[in-house]
């Protein structure tokens, strides 16, 4: 894997070693000293243009365990604030040597723009695009599912025949279009719910079904539900009429957390709104994969950072 | 003033013939023709068509003078094969008095390559609020015919119908960049699945085509003549259709890239794809081609639009929207019309040269290559075919989405005002005519 661009992309085959050498990685987490010598000399720079706390340590975490050296370099306080060109930065990190950028940016396809610019050689994750992508919480996602469904040895395995069900703000979020690219490539069936004017244009040409009743779509009983968080931007721009209406017909309440079967996943890809698109008692309870989806995250880049570098070595170098 | 005489060209029609010039005019075709005085060019196997006119140039200057400056812009417009081009008013300061116009159209006479017509701003500042020095602009030296504040829609409607009355005085047209602001906040490229795939915030064809609707009923309460600039949907088309049916008068332009390039170009985040409007779908495209054919689209325009390097080698949301396109103009409508079979060099020359000056209302522009006409000619090989590049720009800018492409065709000689601009493929400044004149006299 020279690049992780694009949750579209991906093959079958692809995600499948990602998620079995995640399955690996997780188990090092679990020792005394959770670290492997797999990257030692290796360097790893995280390209913040976005502010993302969570996204950003687990990548760095990833990195550390592996012994890489990592780079920060956040888009506070640095000349990348300061109005500096994507272009100037890129050519300063391949002076550093960089031989993975880890880029997070507002603007969509710009991870896209790095790979293929001649700016710099080093591999690209796409740690979240604008509205485009953000492949590595698809995986994690994939990779949460996989484990809670296939109790036991799960490895090889894909998501043939999983339904799963996305709700809510599609039209701006990244996590869903992987989402959806990736568990149809694994097999899954997914299902969208929302208001019309959160889902994008041309989505009836997705592979994908289409909702725009919450509590009929759950009648078709998921194997996972995952809600997606509404940005309080989208509150005064006539998408919905108000929060409490958004709630009331978009939300995981109570009511439909009763309704659910004992076994149907509930997730979330953070940060949470608790009391609107997810009531803190489905947040909670044993049903939620919230948490086991932060050490996920980082299996999950552990293994997508391993098997970008610790490959056949580049040409260029 | 020179005589030149162009031996074995062949017109629209297909007729062979040569063609004598002197004086800024056609002076006499016919075969075998002799002159002692004449410099002889030959021009067999090139297509003669009467001078290109292009109503939607962005030269730039002032203000913008690292994109473009009138020199570059004329250079460019030249060795496309162009005699006529309309500056838009999108400058800084803004085109909306008759001071900057004359000015702009001072430095087109300066430059000396085409006829570089200032289009005035409908609006002060193009802000949308009120009408900029319209009548003063029109009576100034520079005589502007074409209003338009492109770049930005006239949104208001009280104030375009007022527009549209007012330019009627003096047969002016108001070229409207029609673009609903609202529906097109943040818009980055086509709305339809690819957006959606992409990330990229949509630019929906209702935004183009609500505009248009109202405008044409505006302009056919008012008798007024409109004029839009730029159309990109099959629904604009449809509406103009149904407009001119209707006998509304109005004029419709589009560019050259809507005509060979979709929206699948932006898959790779390139932004020299990045325009406005948005490259739209193949449905979409063969439309503007059927329109275009059937004359319900009366003319091209490049809506050439030059950007410094740093503006364009970026982030597509951060990058700016547009792309050159005079030098490239003909070549690429040679490939999406003439070599497709949708129609031929007649038509071609219709809505490259003679309509749109018709619509501009340019003076002393030829309505075909005939004695007595002014000499207003470009001289192209139709047999050309090269892969289009840098080497191949004039102006300040290199944005152009046709790169590495394959294209027909090439101008090889412009003729203006009676004087080769364009010889060989290349620019041949006033003064260098001045001095090569004064050795054809000398010998
Ligand atoms: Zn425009």
């Amino acid at each position: 894997m020279r690049h992780l661009l694009s949750a579209k992309d991906l093959s079958r085959e692809t995600a499948i070693e990602i998620m079995d050498t995640a399955e690996g990685m997780s188990e090092v987490a679990g020792r005394s000293v959770p670290r492997l010598p797999a990257l030692r000399g290796k360097t790893v720079v995280s390209l913040f243009y976005e502010d993302s706390t969570r996204t950003r340590t687990s990548f760095e975490l990833a990195a550390k365990m592996l012994s890489a050296d990592v780079l920060t370099f956040s888009a506070k306080g640095s000349s990348v604030s300061k109005g500096e060109s994507l272009k100037d930065t890129a050519q300063t990190l391949a002076a550093m040597g960089a031989d993975a950028v880890v880029v997070r940016h507002a603007a969509s396809g710009a991870p896209k723009l790095l790979a293929d610019s001649g700016w710099i050689d080093a591999g690209v994750v796409n740690a979240g695009d604008g509205t485009h992508e953000h492949p590595t919480q698809a995986l994690l996602d994939a990779f949460s599912i996989r484990r809670r469904i296939r109790s036991g040895d799960s490895t090889g395995t894909a998501l043939d025949g999983v339904k799963v069900l996305i709700v809510g703000d599609i039209l701006h979020s990244r996590v869903a279009r992987s989402n959806i690219w990736l568990l149809n490539t694994l097999g899954a069936q997914v299902s969208l719910a929302a208001p019309a004017t959160l889902l994008p244009r041309g989505i009836e040409h997705w592979p994908v079904k289409i909702h725009f009743d919450l509590d009929r779509a759950l009648e078709e009983k998921p194997d996972a539900v995952m809600m997606l968080r509404i940005q309080s931007e989208r509150m005064h721009a006539a998408y919905f009429p108000n929060p409490r209406e958004y709630s009331r017909f978009w939300g995981l309440n109570d009511e439909r957390l009763h309704g659910l079967s004992d076994d149907t996943l509930i997730m979330h890809p953070g940060p949470m709104n608790r009391g609107l698109e997810i009531s803190a008692a489905a947040a909670d309870s044993s049903r939620s994969t919230v948490r086991e989806q932060v050490a996920n995250g980082v299996s999950i880049r552990m293994a997508v950072l391993y098997l970008m570098l610790s490959g056949a070595r580049r040409e260029s170098q | 003033m020179t005589r030149l005489l162009f031996r074995g060209a062949t017109l629209s029609s297909g007729e062979r013939t040569d063609i004598l010039v002197s004086e800024g005019r056609i002076l006499e075709l016919g075969t075998g023709l002799n002159d002692a005085k004449a410099e002889l060019v030959d021009t067999n196997g090139l297509l003669a068509l009467t001078g290109l006119v292009d109503l939607h140039t962005h030269l730039r200057e002032p203000g913008f003078e690292q994109s473009e400056t009138v020199l570059s812009g004329s250079r460019a417009a030249a060795v496309g094969g162009y005699t006529v081009i309309h500056a838009m008013a999108n400058t800084s300061p803004v085109a909306d008095t008759a001071g900057v116009v004359e000015q702009v159209h001072s430095l087109g006479v300066e430059a000396g390559l085409v006829e570089v017509r200032p289009v005035g701003a409908v609006t002060a500042g193009l802000a949308g609020e009120a009408l900029a020095e319209i009548g003063a602009m029109a009576r100034s030296r520079a005589k502007v015919r074409v209003f338009s504040d492109d770049g930005r829609c006239v949104f208001n409607s009280q104030l375009m119908r007022r527009a549209l009355e007012y330019v009627k005085s003096f047969d002016g047209v108001i070229a409207q960049h029609a673009q609903d602001p609202n529906l097109t906040e943040g818009a980055q490229m086509n709305e339809g699945a690819l957006n959606s795939e992409l990330g990229l915030a949509g630019w929906p064809a209702a935004a183009e085509e609500a505009i248009i609707a109202r405008d044409v009923l505006l302009a056919g309460e008012s008798g007024a003549r409109l004029h839009v600039c730029h159309v990109s949907t099959a629904g604009s088309v449809d509406l103009l259709r149904w407009a001119k049916a209707r006998g509304i008068l109005v004029t419709a332009e589009a560019t050259p890239h809507h005509l060979l390039l979709t929206e699948e170009t932006a898959r790779g985040y390139d932004s020299r794809f990045k325009v406005n409007p948005p490259l739209r779908t193949s449905e979409d495209v063969a439309a503007l081609r059927e329109g275009l054919r059937d004359g319900t689209i009366d003319a091209i325009a490049t809506d050439h639009a030059p950007h410094p390097l740093e503006s364009k080698e970026t982030e597509w949301q951060a990058a700016a929207f547009g792309m050159v396109g005079l030098e490239s103009a003909l070549s690429v409508v040679h490939a999406a019309m003439v070599e497709t079979g949708e129609f031929g060099w007649t038509q071609l020359e219709a809505v490259m040269s003679t309509q749109p000056a018709g619509i501009g209302r340019v003076e002393g522009h030829p309505l075909r290559i005939a004695a007595g006409e002014p000499a207003e000619i470009v001289f192209y090989d139709p047999e050309a075919r090269s892969e289009f590049e840098a080497s191949r720009l004039r102006g300040k800018s290199s944005n152009s989405p046709f790169f590495g492409m394959t294209l027909p065709g090439k101008v090889v000689a412009t003729v203006h005002r009676g004087r080769l601009t364009v010889k060989d493929g290349e620019v041949v400044e006033p003064s260098d005519s001045k001095a090569e004149n004064g050795m054809v006299t000398n010998g």
